[in-house]
């Protein structure tokens, strides 16, 4: 691909070209894809066309959401039943096929997403918007279970849907509905949830069975049906992440909800924002047996298998305990295991010790994972 | 899970560690054929376990990195027709041509769809007469079959928007031209346990013979793969030859004769050039004459393909075993998933991906760094 190159142009001032292209093989001149894959396409995407062009550095922390904590016009302080705390903002799309599938479907999805967002920034969701972009042709009825799935969504999270936007495109332009939710939190003063807060013996965990949506997903994906009672684990966090803010509090150093990309990509993104290493241990992975045996057929490994009601913590370890058990005090956190630790050792880089005693690098992938030939 | 955790077991890899320790004497180089054996290898991190004295050489068992760049230039000639939908498996679509691939055809505009089986593609011929579906149909032996039946069922509907465009090959004749290069190192082969399943094993008692060298049929499980390691170095430390069966509960001495009357019906045996390599002869699956009609390439005149590969990669060398990735002056750096120079960079069962994936680098400490 293409490659973004940031310098300094006569005045100064930092500006993105679009200049360099080391390979003989054209494929930089379209979006393909695997820009949208969360994987090392996509950092490359963000990281060398949006972050320069937009810099700033709320953005340039590059977590799920952001706090926004100064303006041009000064500090942004945002009182909330007398505490001091800043507002934090994320925003999320969903092009998501099928729309509907087994445990949830594009509306309730939209909804989880960006306050499962909010909440791994340490923020009590508040308010959500909701933009949506209707194709020509596409049945009312279909809207209509969407919109009700949003609101149950939404009123089970106790996060108010408060402003919308629609627009159409031509048939053939859009996949049924694409929908954009933007969400608004708050989060408390002085509260920091940063990979730069992560130490090594800092113990990850995640709060139950890995790999369930993305299986979830594949098993109704056109052309690879397969019978399985897997449903998505699609829920909002807020409540589970509340639970174990409220449990060790200035003890969680790090929480991401291991979304596209798997445990994988949040784990890389972690190490290498917090320039320390990570070991996970593939025999503590939560994984049923049915994502596995899926996982198996397909040639996928579950590490890079989208979830979307998990959450990935990294705790002081003298709070490893308390976390864990504050999490299994949740529903949606029965399962919750510790599956590694951050150490001293290959700063930036996860490292999986397998089954059988050997270790491998974890990496990005380059685009989405697919199924394999033979 | 049952089938899957007795293959992965700790202590018992150990056991087979141990084994291996007691047999080794003197340096030994193998080859596993299969990429899905070399991906298995890096995944469990058994590539650094083993014995010093054993050294493991990837094969070119990676249907879509042998896939001649002439091919992958046609495909994307004929993903470019606007009366044509190619299909092909995932992996296909990312590998580089002489100047682009199929996903960058895709984005241009080109009806370029992935599926899951050959025969999705007969029914998405069905299901658009107007059309003419092209599969792109790479592989060993073990997708042949498949393909095979995918074209013997638009042979049986007559269906005349339905033609494959073939990049067929054959293990033997490729283990053939390994052994018989003046520069070649392997000493044994793992042999791939899932071609061996169709095929048998009976094909590889003359190679054994007449090269001397032991041939295991091997397994894609961690444990198989430290059992069909140890049974290779054991006959090559006692000094015998010949060809032995890890994988038995998958395969057998005949293999699957249906699959293989499967193939006889629909393919023959063609020469066929392989990416990095060069033509190997009688080493692939064309169309029987009589199947000619569903030959994309008979069908479709497809003129002016470049057939150029990156004069930095070295996939013919890593394919044949002659170095490892790492040792490629592009490989992480001109090369990369992203930026793929050759195929082995692409596929899931390419050994530059492998490398690249499992953090493999020339530069790589982690052995040390971890071995607590």
């Amino acid at each position: 691909m293409t490659r973004l190159d940031t310098h300094l142009d006569d005045a100064g001032s930092r500006r993105t070209v679009g200049a360099t292209c080391p390979l003989p093989i054209e494929n930089g001149e379209t979006i393909q894809m695997a820009h949208g894959g969360g994987g090392r396409m996509t950092q490359r995407l963000v990281e060398g066309m949006f972050v320069p062009a937009f810099d700033n550095p709320m953005l340039s922390a590059l977590h799920d959401g952001a706090i926004l904590d100064r303006t041009a016009h000064g500090e942004a302080v945002f009182e909330l039943d007398g505490a001091a705390g800043r507002l934090a903002v994320s925003t999320d799309s969903f092009v998501i096929r099928p729309l509907f599938f087994p445990g949830g479907d594009i509306g309730s999805l939209a909804v989880h997403g960006t306050v499962n967002d909010l909440a791994m920034c340490g923020a009590r969701p508040l308010a959500l918007s909701c933009g949506l972009i209707l194709e020509e042709g596409f049945p009312l009825a279909d809207l209509q279970r969407v919109v009700t799935s949003m609101r149950e969504a939404a009123a089970e999270a106790g996060v108010p849907v408060i402003t919308g936007d629609t627009k159409v495109v031509d048939h053939g332009k859009g996949d049924g509905v694409y929908i954009n939710t933007t969400g608004l939190g708050w989060v408390r003063r002085g509260r920091d949830i940063s990979p730069r807060r992560a130490r090594p013996g800092d113990v990850v965990l995640v709060s139950g069975e890995i790999a369930v949506h993305g299986v979830a997903i594949l098993s109704v994906r056109e052309g690879l049906e397969f019978e399985t009672t897997l449903e998505s684990d699609s829920a909002a966090l807020h409540g589970l992440v509340a639970e174990l803010l409220d449990a060790v509090g200035e003890g969680v150093h790090v929480l991401r909800d291991p979304t596209r990309g798997g445990v994988a990509s949040v784990t890389h993104e972690i190490a290498g924002q917090a320039g320390v290493g990570i070991r996970l241990h593939e025999d503590r992975l939560p994984l049923s047996d049915a994502v596995r045996g899926a996982c198996e057929i397909l040639g996928l490994d579950p590490l890079y298998v989208a979830n979307e009601g998990k959450c990935l913590a990294v705790v002081a370890p003298e709070k490893a305990d308390e976390a864990l058990e504050a999490l299994r005090r949740h529903p949606l956190g029965r399962d919750a295991a510790v599956i590694g630790e951050m150490v001293a050792d290959h700063p930036g880089r996860v490292i999986l010790r397998s089954r059988i005693g050997g270790e491998r690098v974890v990496d990005l992938l380059s685009g989405e994972p697919l199924p394999r030939i033979c | 899970m049952r089938y899957v955790d007795e293959y992965r077991d700790g202590a018992a890899a150990r056991k087979w560690l141990d084994a291996l320790r007691a047999t080794v004497t003197q340096p030994w180089t193998l080859m596993e054929i299969c990429g899905g054996q070399t991906h298995t290898l890096l995944r469990s991190g058994i590539d650094r376990m083993l014995p010093e004295e054993i050294t493991l050489v990837h094969g070119p068992g990676c249907p879509v990195c042998v896939t001649p760049v002439e091919l992958i230039d046609k495909a994307v000639a004929l993903a470019r027709l606007p009366e044509v939908i190619l299909t092909s498996f995932g992996d296909m679509l990312r590998v580089p041509g002489s100047d682009t691939d199929l996903l960058t055809a895709k984005a241009r505009g080109g009806d370029v769809r992935m599926v899951y089986s050959p025969l999705d593609a007969v029914e998405l011929a069905r299901k658009n007469p107007d059309r003419e579906v092209v599969f792109f149909a790479v592989g060993f032996e073990t997708t042949a079959p498949a393909n095979a039946m995918a074209v013997w069922r638009a042979h049986q509907l007559g269906m005349p928007n339905f033609s494959i465009l073939s990049s067929h090959v054959l293990v033997p004749p490729a283990m053939e031209a390994i052994l018989s290069a003046p520069d070649n190192r392997v000493q044994g082969f793992l042999a791939a346990g899932h071609v061996c399943a169709v095929m048998g094993y009976w094909q590889y008692l003359p190679l054994a013979e007449k090269h001397e060298i032991p041939i295991t049929v091997t397994g894609f499980e961690p444990l198989d793969l430290f059992q069909g390691i140890w049974m290779t170095v054991k006959a090559l430390e006692e000094g015998r030859w010949g060809v032995e069966n890890q994988y038995t509960r998958t395969v057998t001495a005949e293999g699957n004769r249906p699959a293989q009357d499967l193939l006889r019906k629909v393919f023959r045996v063609v020469d066929r050039p392989w990416r990095g390599i060069g033509v190997i002869p009688e080493s692939g699956l064309g169309l029987r004459d009589e199947l000619a009609d569903f030959d994309a390439e008979r069908r479709f005149r497809v003129e002016g393909v470049g057939g150029e590969e990156s004069p930095l990669c070295i996939a013919g060398e890593i394919l044949r075993g002659l170095k490892k990735p790492h040792e490629c002056a592009a490989f992480g750096r001109e090369c990369t998933p992203e930026t793929p120079l050759g195929a082995p960079m692409v596929s899931s069962e390419g050994a530059c991906a492998a490398y690249h994936l499992y953090g493999r680098l020339a530069t790589d400490h982690l052995a040390t760094e971890t071995a607590s």
